[in-house]
């Protein structure tokens, strides 16, 4: 019996200091806490969404690992708080609440589909958050809650089309819309249709198809382009997503279609995307971006070695054979911009940086003075076409001379021609046909 | 000649000092087209050489510009240094001269003279060239080729030309086609200059380019002749001649015609190919969940382990044997097998024979085993899709049709299907395994009273399903992508074929998938790939309403237990 009360009285001796230490710990780390601020990193670790968003992820991490060796915002060292959705479009809602309500982040950077955006989207306008979209997408939407770096499609798609409609890209006369049957894919044609029409191509001259996600027989399709190119130059214009990607390329270069006869070019597909893909087969296909690794600037140096540098030193999987890409760069100037807006505005309070972003430059990657435009919340961008190289690479055939202001609603489409992204005043609204005050 | 000139004036009249005039003045006549011609082939000489250097130029546009001569100029000796620039493989010294390297880049020698260069003493780049390069240059290798000595070259070169605007070569064909012999030739010569009569002012030009059209044209034809049957907006013919639109139209309709089988059998070809790949997916299925019965959603993982072995074959041999780098693939057949199959033998002596007649925590346990392994292979792999090249020789098609082209790598799929269905159905029918193997999938307890180790039969199995997988996979990595989710994607497609086969039938699944793989390629045509899709599924929804069994119904005691 006195063994046993012994026993308890050690055992309540071991419960009370657990829980001091428990108690001095919480108290440790809150007051470590009050002197960072946390930043949310909201991207798929795994799932099928892994392969591309993995590396924004590690580019962001690298970005606020820069900004922290340069002491951090506001004398503060940035907390990265990196959570995984999964590929899970429900879950980003989820994980989106948690960043802002749980571990009250200031910002987050995330996202890379469309419907993971649409998914967010509620979620920031409730609780007044602020996300950094860093993706190209298809345009047709505002939200006060949103910065965009990613391009609008008269950033990305527009310019691609003009570019295979011009003598130098093949003066396509007729056009394939072929694209993996969601949201994106949608409405990205729906404006190019508008927009091909407005240039005067009939109707039967546009071809319009969708495949399933993950769709690996392009037996079909292939031959049916094939048999619609017959007779006036043809061009390809491709919204499939990533992964559908290498069995297309792989059954138009075994059927005999060349880049020279009928151009493929691609809004989904970059550097990445290209690591794992052998890039014999698709050698002269095109992709429109705003960013390629083979821009020759000054800065895009330094952003490969500084990146090739944070590989080496957290030991990366992939090691020596990561790139960089569009989507990273648009990560990369959207966190810096976001720290220089924060600085200006002396607080991490949401309104205060949201006014504070309007305006705000940084020198980009691609060698330009990159601007966030104050009234639409998009990045004015440079528009780069790339020819893709045996190296996965891609050579650079034609870009824009400067940047350009992003359209968030496409004038091609009689519905959105009228509305305005305008979170200025008088207007202070994302879709409006008229001002509000 | 002056000599000759005295000889005449001695023997003749005054006349003849006319004529001797004459004969002077065509004397100088011919000097100086001799001299002109000789040096006309001087500067066309000088002309071919710097054209030649020009092809190395920084700008893109004084490349085609340098193309376009050496296509005019005509002298086949461009060729190499044209194909050369096409296929990547020109580059530029330091020094402005332009060397051919050949196809593994360690060898070189130069575009002008032909003599091989030391390529370890030279800094080389390559001349960057686009799209429009490349048309300006096939254009100029097809003109080039069109005289070559080779009925096939020239019957290529040609084809090459009919894809371009016709006008400009007009001359150049019909001057060709007087000394081409070949008929398949000549036939697309004519076939470029009727194209071309389409457009002229002669009535009976246009009937007879109309005409020839009609007997040999094909698809490539229609858009022109479409454009002789169009409207304007008020409804009127833009053509003013009925008997021209009348035999448009009837040419329309023989190329559809000729078309209209063409893409039937087309279609064939491609479901046979659809159906070849569900059945590799299948097959390893078959025998897992058709002979044993285990539900067993860990089978596309095994798909995926057998394409990641066919992966780790190829970097061996990049890094190790590169001399016979193509033939990785061949290797990695056996190699996909073994690797699966052990992974599935291991996987059935520690969990899966625990669970042997519970079918739901079999599904559960082969789920959470197939996310184990997905996330394995993320974590030793990455996540990135990882490179599988096709090798040389299942790269590129054969033309069959016009327009149909039957690629090497879905040809060879279906001769590796047909070898592994025989080799299966050999190891079940005839080898005292595959006897012991039917035997306990018709009846565990029975087969187990005769002396049949059940246990190690279960074993066999699973591992011979896993290991057909396996080969499954390493098909599937010369189509597509080799990521961690490849078994994913090809997962319920695999149900889907053993189910609508006949569970327990291996005869079922080969019909299952190549009807399944057939039928959606009847239906994508008609109805785009997505409700083709759509179409396809509700079909096989009322099919095993009807009949629940599948195609084929196995005769077995296992389906009365």
């Amino acid at each position: 019996m006195g063994l046993l009360k012994s026993q308890r009285g050690t055992f309540a001796v071991t419960i009370k200091s657990i829980i001091l230490a428990s108690l001095l710990f919480t108290i440790a780390v809150q007051a470590q806490a009050a002197e960072t601020i946390k930043v949310g990193i909201l991207h798929s670790l795994s799932g099928t969404m892994a392969i591309s968003e993995t590396s924004l992820k590690d580019v962001a991490l690298m970005t606020i690992e820069e900004i922290n060796a340069k002491g951090g915002v506001l004398g503060k060292q940035l907390e990265a708080v990196v959570v995984d959705p999964a590929s899970d479009w429900p879950l980003f809602a989820e994980k989106a609440r948690e960043l802002i309500q749980k571990q009250k982040v200031v910002v987050t950077f995330g996202c890379w589909t469309s419907v993971s955006r649409k998914s967010v989207l509620p979620v920031f306008e409730e609780l007044n958050g602020l996300l950094f979209y860093p993706v190209q997408y298809e345009g047709e939407e505002s939200s006060y809650n949103v910065f965009y770096t990613g391009a609008a499609p008269n950033q990305q798609a527009i310019p691609a089309v003009e570019y295979l409609m011009s003598k130098d890209g093949g003066g396509a006369k007729r056009f394939v819309l072929l694209g993996t049957d969601y949201v994106y894919p949608r409405t990205t044609n729906k404006i190019l249709n508008y927009f091909l029409k407005s240039k005067g191509i009939s109707e039967k001259d546009i071809m319009e198809t969708y495949t399933p996600f993950g769709h690996s027989d392009y037996q079909t399709i292939v031959a049916n382009i094939k048999k619609f190119a017959a007779g006036k130059p043809t061009a390809v214009i491709s919204t499939i997503n990533g992964d559908s990607n290498v069995p297309f390329y792989k059954e138009l270069a075994n059927q005999g279609l060349k880049a020279e006869d009928i151009p493929v070019v691609a809004f989904s597909v970059g550097e990445e995307e290209l690591r794992g893909i052998d890039a014999k087969p698709l050698v002269g296909h095109l992709a429109a971006w705003n960013y390629f690794m083979s821009i020759e600037t000054p800065e895009n140096k330094a952003f490969i070695k500084k990146w090739n540098a944070y590989v080496k030193k957290h030991k990366l999987p992939g090691g020596s054979k990561r790139v960089t890409n569009d989507p990273m760069e648009a990560t990369y100037i959207g966190i810096k911009m976001w720290a220089q807006a924060v600085e200006q505005a002396g607080t991490t309070n949401v309104d205060a940086v949201r006014q504070a972003m309007g305006g705000q430059t940084v020198q980009s990657p691609s060698g330009f003075k990159i601007t966030m435009d104050a009234k639409n919340h998009h990045l004015h961008k440079p528009v780069v076409i790339g020819e893709i190289q045996k190296d996965g690479q891609f050579d650079i055939v034609w870009k824009t001379d400067g940047p350009i202001r992003a359209q968030a609603w496409s004038p091609f489409i009689p519905d959105s021609a009228e509305k305005k992204a305008d979170w200025t005043y008088p207007w202070v609204c994302g879709n409006c046909k008229k001002a509000k005050f | 000649m002056k000599q000759t000139c005295l000889l005449i004036k001695s023997r003749k009249s005054k006349t003849t000092i006319r004529g001797c005039k004459v004969i002077v003045q065509l004397f100088g006549v011919f000097v100086f087209l001799i001299v002109g011609i000789f040096s006309f082939s001087i500067a066309e000489a000088n002309d071919f050489e710097s054209s030649i250097k020009d092809l190395g130029n920084k700008s893109r546009s004084k490349i085609k510009l340098a193309v376009k001569r050496l296509g005019n100029i005509g002298n086949p000796a461009a060729l190499p240094a044209l194909e050369a620039l096409k296929d990547n493989h020109l580059q530029i010294s330091s020094d402005g001269s332009l060397i051919i390297l050949n196809e593994s880049e360690d060898q070189g020698r130069y575009a002008l003279s032909g003599n091989p260069v030391d390529l370890s003493s030279l800094t080389l780049h390559k001349p960057r060239i686009n799209n429009s390069v490349r048309r300006v240059l096939s254009m100029a290798i097809g003109k080039l080729k069109l005289t070559s000595d080779s009925p096939q070259v020239r019957l290529q070169a040609a084809g090459q030309l009919l894809k371009m605007p016709s006008t400009d070569l007009v001359e150049l064909v019909e001057k060709t086609l007087d000394r081409e012999d070949n008929d398949e030739v000549r036939k697309i010569f004519i076939l470029v200059l009727a194209k071309e009569g389409l457009k002229s002012d002669d009535k009976n030009r246009r009937l007879k380019s109309l005409n020839i059209i009609n007997e040999f044209g094909n698809n490539d034809f229609k858009t022109d002749l479409e454009a002789l049957l169009e409207k304007d907006d008020t409804g009127n013919f833009l053509e003013g001649d009925s008997e021209i639109r009348d035999h448009a139209a009837k040419a329309i309709s023989t190329i559809e015609n000729r078309q209209f089988f063409i893409n039937q059998a087309a279609n064939l070809f491609y479901g046979l190919s659809l159906g070849s790949i569900l059945l590799l997916a299948a097959l390893g299925l078959a025998i897992t969940f058709g002979l044993m019965g285990i539900i067993n959603m860990a089978h596309g993982e095994m798909l995926m382990l057998g394409a990641y072995a066919t992966f780790l074959v190829q970097n061996l041999f990049r890094e190790y044997l590169p001399g016979i780098f193509d033939w990785y693939l061949v290797i990695a057949i056996p190699i996909s097998f073994i690797v699966s199959a052990i992974i599935g033998i291991i996987l059935e002596r520690t969990i899966i024979r625990h669970l042997y007649g519970r079918p739901l925590e079999t599904l559960l346990a082969t789920w959470g085993i197939s996310l184990i392994l997905i996330q394995s292979v993320r974590l030793l792999f990455g996540a990135q899709n990882v490179k599988v090249a096709n090798p040389s020789y299942l790269s590129g098609g054969i033309e069959v049709f016009h327009g149909v082209v039957l690629p090497y790598n879905r040809i060879a799929i279906i001769m590796f299907v047909v070898f592994v269905v025989i080799s299966i159905w050999m190891l079940l029918q005839k080898t005292s395994l595959g006897l012991q193997v039917r035997a306990v999938t018709q009846n565990r307890e029975m087969a187990s009273c005769m002396g049949i180790s059940t246990h190690k039969i279960d074993m066999y199995t699973f591992g011979l399903g896993s290991g057909v997988a396996g080969l499954g996979g390493l098909a599937l990595s010369q189509i597509g992508n080799v990521g961690p989710e490849l078994g994913q994607l090809y997962i319920v497609d695999s149900f889907m074929v053993v189910v609508t086969g006949g569970v327990g039938k291996i005869a079922g699944t080969v019909a299952g998938a190549l009807g399944l793989g057939i039928l959606n390629k009847f239906l994508e045509p008609v109805a785009g790939a997505v409700l083709g899709k759509i179409i396809v599924l509700i079909l096989i929804v009322i099919l095993i309403q009807k009949r629940p069994q599948g195609l084929f119904a196995p005769k077995g005691r296992m389906m009365d237990n």
